[in-house]
């Protein structure tokens, strides 16, 4: 038995824990649960409670040191990328980028599972253009709770392929992925970064008549606390591969990312509150050039500058923190306003806050991105009345036609869901046909109610 | 579970119409709590109780189930019957509590036997079957109202104390017990308490309100204490009170 929480480290949950990827031991492991139920788990990205299982059992399937090397084969040609589920996007970087190939999709870390990558079917910087991972998916095999192994495309069985899309593993364990590759030509991002000072200049900026679609990559950081006339300033930063003649090197696809820090062992909660953070805000906002600035930077430091610090969810403490990401239609950014006065007006302060604009929804019914505006944040989770604040600008964002990213609730109630998702009902039949005796069970999916309760 | 932001799915308070129960009610559900569960003898009262929170969180499902708290042998069927309601039990507050201040013990012996139903024996056979429940669940806290009279029994109201003394000793170990389980338990210390439980009776040194007390319970439950104090400085008069010579502690105006 072991105690398991996600990536915010709250909400801490006894399951019973497997460690494997192999297909026959998943399979016996899924007979052998109890009536809680099973779940996969990858390396815990999600902040909330989705990859745990409280009673039941949890597979864990992220197998980053096999001795075999990564379970990755990859077409020089094509660039299709046939993966284990239990490997990482750092791993399948570390093979991939210096052969000229990138992920299609990658969200703020590089060290989630191509399992959870679907799962939860992540988005990146350049959503706007490429949409979110699980369209770069060409096939995947999944184990069904009844044993069997099926492979689901797009095109063979486009029902069962979507719903597992953004399925939060609650279809079956995805096994191994066929993935479409991006090629590159050096592993350098050219990358512009301007100051803009106040959020009417911010959103502008983003909107695809400020010229957002020539980039790529596109995403801007939020300083939640500023007030008065530079309400939402923020830093924008976008850009797209560099190609091999714009990086001096005759090795433009080296690739070296390294951990550079790790986060103390313990930290007092409240060290990041709104002062410290105020402080932080005013020096990054400050860092960057007043002027628009073009420059290459490294895959890491544009595209997963957190990873740089290991266990960086411990700086807030052992009351851990939540991630708060909504999305609301293009034309509610009076609700984003709304919702970034809200948290200022409280004195939340969000050491990370960043806004992007989503471009259209996928298939798959459950997929958190549809076309309009993201805000994203973090906030420490003991701050007091933080239920009855969120409470409250959960109701902003349901009621301009908005939803919840399940990767990240920590929260939410049924109803959020139910009102956020308007294909629900579909996605639960289909997985009540994928799953008929409800094996597939998780922390998240009793308390949102994405799951028939059973009778223990 | 609860949430990340600390809040309970499924709440059941036993003793529903408790009013330090209540109290601690209206401090731990929020938005986010799914269901609350009011066990109580009277169904009625306990309804009445329920209303404010009804109104105040429209999405909120309250239960209620009979019990007889001092009937040991239908309490596992208790918890089966709020299992049957809500699922899992992530918080339950156990507040019932028999004090029969000034009964006549001397001419009644046999009155302890109830008394030691309410207070001690049956309140095991609940925390068993909670306990045994949390532990399937991978999760959950029980919260026991126990007293400083535990701590240290006086004259006055032997029984009582003792009740409290053999509960609390109880739940202390049982929480031991489950250590890893995922499942745990929240003993609180209240000095006096005036309620209507209390009313008439002379105030002790230290006497605090139920609304107090629910505030330490809050604090307590989220960040996972075994034992709390309401008020917080009894816990270290205590350390004191326990310890003092007999002769002394018999002297003391308590």
């Amino acid at each position: 038995m072991q105690r398991l929480s996600g990536w915010g480290r709250t909400a801490w949950t006894v399951a019973d824990v497997i460690t494997t990827n192999d297909p026959q031991s998943i399979r016996e492991a899924v007979y052998g649960a109890n009536d809680r139920g099973v779940i996969a788990r990858g390396l815990g990205r999600s902040y909330g409670a989705a990859a745990q299982n409280a009673g039941g059992r949890v597979i864990e399937m992220a197998n980053e040191s096999d001795p075999l090397g990564i379970d990755a084969d990859l077409d020089p040609v094509s660039g299709m990328l046939s993966v284990g589920a239990g490997v990482s996007l750092d791993s399948i970087l570390r093979m991939c980028v210096p052969r000229g190939w990138f992920v299609p999709v990658t969200p703020g870390t590089r060290f989630v599972t191509v399992g959870g990558a679907i799962a939860s079917d992540v988005h990146g910087k350049n959503h706007h253009l490429d949409g979110s991972f699980g369209q770069h998916v060409r096939s995947m095999t999944l184990l069904l709770a009844n044993g069997d192994i099926v492979e689901l495309s797009p095109e063979s069985n486009p029902a069962w392929f979507w719903a597992t899309v953004g399925g939060m593993g609650l279809t079956g364990i995805i096994l191994r992925a066929t993935i479409a590759m991006l090629p590159i030509e050096s592993s350098r991002v050219r990358v512009e970064t301007e100051r803009l000072a106040n959020f009417d200049a911010v959103c502008e900026a983003m909107s695809s008549d400020g010229s957002d679609d020539d980039y790529r990559y596109s995403v801007c950081w939020v300083d939640l606390l500023a007030t008065g006339s530079s309400m939402g300033r923020g830093v924008l930063t976008r850009g797209d591969h560099a190609s091999a003649n714009e990086v001096d090197s005759d090795e433009p696809c080296a690739y070296d990312p390294r951990l550079t820090v790790s986060a103390p062992g313990w930290v007092p909660n409240g060290l990041l509150n709104k002062f410290s953070i105020k402080v932080f805000n005013e020096a990054w906002f400050r860092k960057a050039p007043s002027k628009r600035h073009v420059g290459l930077e490294s895959i890491p430091a544009f595209f997963h500058p957190l990873d740089g610090v290991n266990k960086w969810n411990r700086l807030y403490g052992n009351q851990g923190f939540i991630q708060y990401q909504f999305i609301v239609p293009l034309d509610r950014t009076d609700v984003l306003r709304q919702v970034i006065e809200t948290f200022s007006a409280a004195g939340v302060g969000s050491f990370l806050a960043v806004l992007k604009r989503m471009g259209p929804q996928n298939d798959a019914p459950m997929s958190f991105p549809t076309e309009g505006w993201t805000l994203t944040l973090d906030i420490a989770a003991g701050i007091k009345g933080l239920a009855e604040l969120l409470a409250k600008v959960d109701s902003m964002v349901l009621d301009a036609g908005g939803r919840h990213y399940l990767a990240k609730d920590s929260h939410v109630s049924p109803s959020a869901v139910r009102r956020g998702y308007a294909r629900l009902d579909e996605w639960m039949n289909t997985q009540h046909e994928m799953d008929p005796n409800g094996v597939w069970r998780s922390d998240l999916a009793r308390r949102l109610g994405l799951v028939e309760p059973r009778r223990s | 579970m609860k949430n990340g932001v600390g809040v309970a799915q499924n709440i059941v308070l036993f003793g529903g119409t408790s009013e330090i129960g209540q109290a601690i009610l209206k401090r731990v559900v929020k938005p986010g709590v799914a269901n609350l569960v009011l066990v109580s003898r009277d169904i009625e009262a306990a309804a009445e109780v329920s209303q404010s929170l009804m109104y105040e969180y429209p999405d909120l499902e309250v239960h209620h189930v009979r019990y007889d708290a001092s009937d040991a042998e239908s309490i596992v069927h208790v918890v089966n019957e709020v299992v049957d309601a809500v699922g899992d039990i992530d918080v339950a507050v156990l507040a019932q509590g028999l004090l029969n201040e000034g009964h006549d013990y001397y001419a009644d012996p046999v009155g302890v036997v109830s008394m030691a139903s309410v207070n001690f024996t049956g309140k095991m056979v609940l925390m068993y079957s909670l306990a045994a429940r949390m532990r399937s669940q991978g999760y959950g806290k029980i919260v026991l109202l126990s007293s400083v009279a535990g701590e240290r029994v006086r004259k006055g109201n032997p029984a009582y104390g003792a009740t409290k003394a053999g509960i609390d000793g109880f739940a202390l170990a049982l929480d031991h017990e489950l250590e890893g389980t995922g499942a745990s338990v929240l003993v609180v210390r209240p000095g006096f308490v005036t309620t209507k439980m209390t009313a008439g009776m002379s105030k002790a040194p230290f006497s605090t309100d139920a609304d107090s007390v629910a505030k330490i319970v809050e604090k307590g439950i989220s960040s996972n204490s075994k034992v709390v104090w309401a008020p917080g400085i009894l816990q270290w008069m205590f350390l004191i009170l326990k310890n003092l010579p007999i002769a002394i502690w018999r002297r003391l105006p308590l």
